[in-house]
């Protein structure tokens, strides 16, 4: 199946528009709420959190026997939650920094998960088989079901960002602030943390939990380059999630062999590439640009500086001097005489060179302007 | 035992120690998750070494690996020193998308690779023995033991030639450039080690787990002491003893081998979170409960100390006044009874002559701003503690 094949089947074909639906919320939510995961500086929470997931879901399978996605959940839920708060704990009651915590919950559990899964594939039981979907993600296991929940749960998201708008806001920026202001930091912060690790659960079933983290990560930072606003920062981040789903799905409904999760999470890290090259604010490629020209600028005005240093000792400053005495110093060229030219500060004549009027103002009030 | 038993838990402890080695340095560094970056990311190299040389214990294919990791780490550093992202979110970026190569790599050509996306992450341990090394029709052992072995040789050479250098630039980067060695040239040999290590332990225990063997006994380790070379030896303890257990357990659970191996880390590291003598959750909270109670106390004597009025200091009167709840208060009126500080009178409270003593010592301490000296204070006044 080829990728335009796949757009046309996408409005007759109730599996493939199902899917794509999913992903497309899924992509959505994670690029909000990993918005907020990047600007608290929790990237790799995430990735804690979903490996941390993996035994929750295991033991959701021992224990109840089904193998229905919303149980499983339900344990990767709890177990997810398990770890975050074990790493708040670690963190806070021991001298253990964060990266240990995270590296200890994220190998642990995900060891402890890996544990089970092999005893599972032991059982005498005929129903065990496709747990291990989870390390990877597999699209085309989700049903219309799968995708309702996910719209309910980011809904609820949706309306919960709205109500608490203000107080996740200050939160992110001014922590301290926000608690002389006399809010209850640890519930926000709480709030917030909870709804991290239900994107990431309920992500696992499409993603997958190895790789979950860079779906929650990869489209906020790629907003974080586009915008200084945290609204459109989260606005964006959703859209280029979304998108991010959508293609992911695409590419790999259109190969043979080839899981969502990692095309997902590549489709997302072009996302991320262009926007760190091509952003207009913050992006490497106007940021070189803007570096030159302002070097550029600083050279010309060097040499003016220069040139204004023995056009002072003249009477009469257009005075024109020849080219030759301006070799002791090393920072012009024909080119930037030229330029020079161009902008009316002197004019060129023969081999001679002399300063305008306008030069002499500028060259004069060089570092009188950059005082202003 | 069987012959291949052994040699499975020989190589699990040769692993277990060249990993709790690096994992110390990236433990102290505050770089643990480099580890898991690195054992994501080495993913494409081995696949692409796979390749090139169709034999995953290849020196060649590890070499090509650990290049990959480095690759990485330098990545993430590029991306850092661009100021666009943070240092964790470029860790987060870098790694699932190289990872992501090496899936899709894997799955694009999975019929002509031996190699399955679970053997990467689980490893298998268990298959170990059954891979040789025969050299001239002399049968040297398995192929991973030899590899394994020379890793933790490596590893051990340098730590012994370069233990100043690495201690003296892991707890004081700015002294041990200005003694004349470079924390660069440091943390890029600590990382190329660790790359190393990860993708030769990679064949035996999987791509995360061996993120556990090098954090989990570094960290364990770190609870109990705080001496570097202690610090070592004891984490290479608890790898060895949880690669072993874990052997066994797997063995009794008939489960994966790696998987257990981690879980038992997990057990040791949950038990010495628990029960570490002084950095371990429950002493710690005993002692927070301690000192919250002490300065209570303190807070009482000094309120005792200022009011010279029945009312101030009658004993129902702390309940009101300070605000304390009735348990607490009758913990604290207790401790300075206990210590001889106060007497009770007709539900009238004052100060004894040591009460007094003690109340003005601490205030003094207190005025002049060398609150530190309370605490060793409390040991020559306290009969009892909080």
């Amino acid at each position: 199946m080829s990728i335009t094949e796949y757009f046309n089947l996408l409005f007759t074909d109730y599996t493939l528009r199902t899917i794509t639906l999913g992903t497309a919320v899924l992509g959505a939510i994670c690029g909000m709420l990993g918005s907020f995961a990047v600007l608290r500086k929790q990237s790799l929470l995430g990735d804690a959190i979903s490996h941390a997931a993996l035994p929750g879901i295991a033991l959701a399978f021992l224990i109840t026997g089904t193998k229905d996605t919303n149980v499983l959940l339900l344990g990767a839920l709890v177990s997810g939650l398990i770890g975050t708060f074990w790493i708040r704990g670690m963190v806070t009651k021991t001298h253990l920094k964060t990266d240990t915590a995270l590296g200890l919950i994220l190998s642990l559990f995900f060891g402890f998960g890996m544990l089970l899964l092999t005893f599972i594939q032991k059982q005498p039981n005929a129903n065990q088989a496709g747990l291990d979907k989870y390390l990877f993600g597999q699209a085309a296991t989700l049903v219309e079901k799968d995708v309702m929940v996910m719209v309910t749960v980011t809904g609820i998201c949706l309306c919960i960002l709205l109500l608490f708008w203000k107080e996740f806001k200050i939160l992110l920026f001014d922590e301290d602030y926000t608690k002389t202001l006399g809010f209850n930091t640890r519930f926000i912060d709480i709030l917030i943390t909870f709804f991290i690790v239900l994107a990431i659960v309920l992500g696992l079933q499409t993603v997958g939990v190895v790789l979950m983290s860079a779906m929650l990560l990869a489209p906020a930072a790629a907003a974080r380059q586009w915008t200084n606003k945290l609204s459109v920062m989260i606005f964006l981040a959703a859209i280029f999630g979304a998108f991010s789903g959508v293609f992911g799905t695409a590419i790999s409904a259109s190969q043979n062999n080839l899981s969502t999760g990692p095309v997902i999470v590549l489709v997302a890290a072009v996302f991320v590439i262009v926007s760190f090259i091509f952003s207009p604010g913050r992006g490497i490629l106007f940021k070189q640009l803007r570096l030159r020209k302002n070097r550029r600028d600083l050279q010309l005005k060097k040499t003016l500086q220069f040139m204004h240093g023995i056009a002072v000792t003249h009477e009469n400053i257009a005075h024109p001097h020849a080219i030759k005495i301006l070799n002791n110093f090393q920072g012009f060229t024909k080119k930037t005489l030229q330029q020079l030219e161009e902008r009316n500060w002197i004019t060129l004549t023969g081999q001679q060179w002399s300063l305008t009027q306008e030069g002499f103002h500028e060259a004069e009030n060089l570092y009188n302007q950059q005082t202003k | 035992m069987t012959a291949p038993q052994i040699e499975i838990q020989l190589i699990a402890a040769v692993v277990a120690i060249a990993c709790a080695i690096p994992g110390v340095f990236l433990v102290l560094r505050k770089m643990a998750l480099i580890s898991d970056a690195i054992s994501h990311s080495i993913l494409p190299g081995v696949v692409i070494g796979f390749f090139l040389t169709h034999d995953l214990n290849s020196p060649w294919l590890i070499l090509l690996a650990a290049v990959t990791g480095v690759i990485t780490v330098v990545l993430v550093e590029a991306i850092q020193k661009t100021g666009l992202v943070k240092e964790d979110t470029a860790i987060g970026l870098v790694f699932p998308a190289l990872f992501s190569i090496g899936v899709i790599l894997i799955a694009k050509n999975a019929n002509d690779v031996h190699l399955d996306v679970d053997a990467v992450l689980l490893g298998e341990l268990a298959f170990a023995p059954f891979d040789r090394l025969i050299m001239s029709g002399l049968d040297l052992g398995p192929k991973s033991l030899w590899v394994m072995g020379c890793v933790l040789l490596i590893t051990l050479t340098l730590l012994i030639l370069f233990f100043k250098e690495l201690k003296v630039s892991t707890f004081d980067a700015g002294l041990s450039s200005a003694l004349g060695i470079s924390p660069v040239i440091m943390h890029y040999g600590l990382m190329s080690i660790s790359s190393v290590t990860v993708v030769g332990a990679f064949d035996a225990v999987g791509a995360i787990l061996v993120v556990a063997l090098m954090i989990a006994p570094a960290a364990t380790a770190y609870l109990i002491t705080s001496n570097l070379k202690k610090l070592l030896v004891l984490s290479i303890l608890f790898g060895v003893f949880s690669a072993l257990a874990g052997y066994w357990m797997a063995h009794l659970l008939d489960a994966s081998i790696s998987g257990s191996m981690t879980t038992v880390l997990g057990v040791v590291f949950l038990l010495v979170y628990l029960f570490a003598p002084r950095k371990g959750l429950i002493a710690v909270m005993y002692r927070q409960r301690q000192q919250r109670t002490e300065v209570s106390l303190l807070t009482f004597l000094l309120h005792l100390n200022n009011h010279q009025e029945e009312n101030e200091r009658h004993i129902n009167h702390l309940n009101e006044h300070i605000n304390w709840q009735k348990v607490r208060s009758k913990t604290v009126v207790d401790l300075a009874l206990k210590n001889n500080m106060i007497l009770i009178d007709n539900n009238v409270v004052s100060l004894t002559e040591k009460g007094k003593e003690f109340t003005e010592l601490a205030l003094e301490y207190i005025i002049t701003n060398k609150d530190e000296n309370i605490e060793p204070m409390k040991e020559d006044f306290f009969l009892f503690r909080g």
